[in-house]
């Protein structure tokens, strides 16, 4: 965390040396591009979503129905089978990042072997990098059908041939693995990073006390891993309502709805059937979920600060 | 002898992480590699001879040369603004004191956390009435939602870092506070500034609902040129995975370059 460190109290901090709009000059042009580019749209989006507001239909003029667009909305059951499914994908990917991401990271952490773990700890950045849009080009042709790579693995291991992109339940888990690939990197890194943070005597000590790994694990490394595990639940539940360019790029989707995670679905009938108010009270919803999300995250956080 | 079982389960274990990260990687550059017959061949094929064609095709095509170059532009450009726009306000939070100001910098910081999606609609409509559609500046803009947040919270914390007693010492000498921001803290913070300007640019060159749902012809991006190859019978996935390998090549060194702090750049500092 970076905490302020306390100011030493100078002479000068009951007259701190610059003028009482300073502040405000330094910050002007950064809040007013905030203003105009995230909190002016926000207000535009709110305000259309109580319209009638299809783009197709401009004659129809974009008249106010109140709140006819909510009640669509909370009542449409793909609206809940969209938002059950991204829960679905979160829980479905999240145990596997977190386990893998915590044996990637004690890997790492583990004494040793200098070169390897340094390029395998460099390699994890590989994945982060990667253009989300490139990661679903190459999903959809590792999981093809007929040429796909992953199918060949499979029957290395006797394993029968899986119809990954056109079954719901395949796309469903190309995507989950994809995803995987990407965020367990970051998972790994950010419990790396806990680990390091046990001060070295206290890992020693307990070394010797016990060549039991479960038990340094529980004990004493543990304990170092949880606020990070926090961190992971919270910016990787913000990604999954984020998540976009991935299967967008690899599914659309499809087939049918089986990966319509809660992004597809609003841009689906925003720029796809073009019912601008509808998905503008679904983006609405889906704010108020991230603000909830973020006040959370700044809460666990950022408590120190305040 | 349980010593060297436990450096052997470790070097297996480091390979499999290395095979696990590189693999997808490793895949998209081989089959870009390919010709046709050997990326349709089934099962797919370990080992072929390598051909250019694809690169070839694709550096002959104006329209991926033209979608990397407004990539390049917008990233560019976005990123410049960001650190022109930011830089001075994480100024005024490591360094000064004011009512509120916490809540500004959470207010900062969340941006990021919102879903595209949300900002994509409204400004969809409002880009389209004020002609902005299509144009570089509307994605220019459009991206400082994500990339002010990362140059605020990485700038800030860097700028803190900086002994304030330069700032006093160029204070009592009559510096104005500009002249102490642009001659001391500018240059002392480049560090802060060049991983955000790194990671600003990298999410940028990534980015693709924005570029997607806001452009059309005159200013597509590199990703949404790669995605427009995904439709016909048989798809050109030479092709595709040149275009996808051109794309992520320079993306990955920049990220290598900031490696040491990829997780603070993604986490927001939640971690250090």
């Amino acid at each position: 965390m970076s905490a302020t460190s306390p100011t030493p109290s100078k002479p000068g901090r009951l007259n701190p040396g610059y003028g009482r709009w300073t502040p405000a000059l330094f910050l002007a042009p950064a809040v007013l591009a905030l203003l105009v580019i995230g909190i002016y749209p926000t207000i535009f989006a709110l305000v259309t979503s109580f319209r009638r507001y299809n783009i197709t239909r401009p004659r129809d003029g974009f008249p106010f129905i109140g709140i006819e667009n909510y009640q669509k909305v909370l009542t449409d059951q793909t609206f809940w089978d969209t938002l059950g499914l991204t829960f679905r994908f979160f829980l479905t990917v999240m145990p596997v990042q977190i386990l893998l991401g915590i044996v990637i990271a004690l890997l790492l952490h583990k004494p040793g072997l200098g070169l390897l773990r340094s390029l395998a700890r460099v390699s994890l950045v590989v994945p982060l990098a990667t253009t989300y849009a490139v990661v679903g080009l190459i999903g959809r042709l590792v999981f093809n059908g007929n040429f796909g790579v992953a199918n060949q693995m499979l029957g290395w291991f006797g394993l029968p041939p899986i119809d990954w992109l056109a079954s719901s339940g395949g796309a469903f888990a190309a995507i989950a693995i994809m995803d995987i690939w990407q965020w367990t990197p970051f998972c790994a890194l950010i419990f790396l990073a806990g680990l390091s943070m046990v001060p070295v005597e206290v890992e020693e000590a307990a070394r010797l006390e016990t060549s039991s790994k479960v038990a340094l694990l529980r004990y004493v490394q543990l304990p170092y891993l949880l606020p990070g595990l926090t961190a992971v639940l919270i910016l990787r539940s913000a990604d999954v309502l984020k998540l976009f360019d991935m299967i967008f790029t690899m599914t659309r989707g499809g087939p049918g709805t089986a990966t319509e995670l809660i992004s597809i679905y609003i841009q689906r009938v925003g720029f796809r059937v073009f019912d601008m108010g509808t998905a503008s009270a679904q983006a609405i919803l889906l704010l108020i979920l991230t603000i909830m999300l973020s006040r959370l995250y700044i809460r666990v956080f950022y408590r120190e600060i305040q | 002898m349980s010593m060297r079982f436990g450096r052997l389960i470790h070097f297996v274990g480091l390979l499999l992480v290395l095979a696990f990260t590189l693999f997808p990687f490793y895949w998209m550059v081989t089959s870009s590699l390919k010709d046709q017959s050997d990326l349709l061949a089934s099962p797919p094929v370990w080992l072929f001879t390598p051909t250019l064609d694809h690169y070839r095709e694709i550096f002959e095509d104006p329209k991926i040369i033209s979608s990397v170059m407004h990539s390049l532009i917008i990233a560019t450009s976005t990123t410049l603004l960001a650190i022109v726009l930011g830089a001075p306000a994480a100024y005024a939070l490591a360094r000064f004191e004011f009512r509120g100001k916490s809540d500004l910098w959470f207010w900062f910081i969340s941006n990021r956390m919102i879903s595209p999606i949300v900002l994509a609609l409204p400004v969809y409509l409002l880009a389209q009435t004020l002609g902005l559609l299509d144009t570089h500046l509307v994605l220019i803009l459009i991206y400082l939602t994500f990339n002010l947040p990362i140059v605020v919270w990485i700038c800030t914390d860097q700028f803190r870092s900086i002994p304030s007693e330069l700032e006093q010492a160029a204070r009592l000498d009559g510096a104005s506070q500009f002249l102490i921001f642009w001659r001391i803290y500018l240059p002392l913070g480049v560090p802060g500034i060049a991983v955000s300007a790194i990671f600003s640019f990298i999410f940028s060159w990534n980015e693709l609902l924005y570029a997607l749902v806001l452009t059309r012809r005159a200013v597509q991006t590199a990703p949404v040129a790669a995605t427009s190859f995904m439709s016909g019978y048989e798809l050109p996935w030479g092709k595709i995975m040149a275009t996808g390998s051109v794309i992520v090549l320079p993306v990955t060194i920049f990220a290598l370059l900031v490696s040491r702090h990829m997780v603070r750049g993604l986490t927001m500092g939640a971690t250090k």
